[in-house]
């Protein structure tokens, strides 16, 4: 909109800070980005993971340890994990972000989702490293 | 515009550049079954968050040995644990069948109002096939 003075201010962002494409927290879009990328990659390892799966059920532990330590299904595992974990992490801070007014609950609920999926991450990891490497 | 109450809707880019911005859904004033599939997304996102617990469990006990794994096996095979698992496989093949859309939305694509409820019998169909299917290979 031109002003009668001809003086026309479209934006208050500086062009730099464009061309940065970061956004006003500085991070830009990771975030979402990793969102897309991680829903991506989940959809051959869930199909992979159900399938294998509805195979064993029923088979008696010592069939099911063996599928597990597997180098390649060791691998796919642990691909599952990682992905999986970071799509959930993201996804429930979303969640939180949108519905959680409060700063405290939020930031709270926020880090305990951190903490959880790390830990719950690291926990499946040694497992299936366990599985793999030590039988 | 085609209607005045769209003027609500004006945003400016970054570049300064004006947009119709999408409105966000007014819930106290009607809710339509696009915007319960959209919670649902989300609803079933924070199930199988809490799914992955179980997951690590059977990984877990699978790795520590026989007895730790017969728990996990046993819990399993309760009225809870079927139910658990179903509800597990429902909300999965939902979240999955939905993310596909939203990927797909992504791309600009389907964004129409006619595209969007087509895609949602697909969605529905889909998701209960898929379940189904997955316990009858995983029963029979």
């Amino acid at each position: 909109m031109p002003d009668p003075k001809g003086l026309k201010i479209e934006t208050m962002r500086s062009t730099l800070s464009r061309a940065r494409g970061l956004g006003a927290a500085n991070t830009g879009v990771q975030e979402w980005w990793m969102q897309r990328l991680t829903s991506l990659a989940l959809i051959p390892l869930t199909l992979w993971f159900v399938f294998s799966l509805v195979q064993l059920t029923g088979a008696p532990y010592a069939v099911v340890h063996a599928w597990a330590g597997t180098p390649i299904h060791a691998t796919l595992l642990l691909a599952l994990i990682a992905i999986t974990f970071q799509h959930m992490r993201m996804g429930v801070q979303t969640i939180a972000e949108d519905y959680i007014h409060g700063t405290t609950v939020r930031l709270t609920l926020t880090l305990a989702v951190k903490a959880a999926s790390l830990l719950l991450a690291l926990a499946a990891t040694i497992a299936v490293l366990k599985l793999a490497i030590a039988g | 515009m085609r209607d005045v109450r769209d003027v609500q809707m004006l945003g400016r880019t970054s570049d300064g550049r004006l947009v119709q911005r999408p409105l966000s859904g007014h819930l106290s004033v009607y809710l339509d079954f696009d915007m319960v599939m959209s919670v649902g997304h989300r609803i079933t996102g924070c199930a199988l968050a809490v799914g992955t617990i179980v997951l690590v469990w059977f990984l877990v006990a699978l790795a520590s040995g026989e007895s730790a794994y017969a728990s996990v096996s046993w819990f399993l095979r309760t009225p809870v644990g079927y139910f658990a698992l179903f509800g597990w496989t429902a909300a999965l093949w939902y979240h999955f069948c939905v993310g596909i859309r939203h990927l797909i939305w992504d791309t600009g694509r389907m964004y129409d109002l006619p595209s969007v409820h087509r895609s949602r019998g697909v969605i529905l169909g889909a998701t209960a096939g898929l379940t189904l299917l997955t316990w009858l290979i995983a029963l029979l």
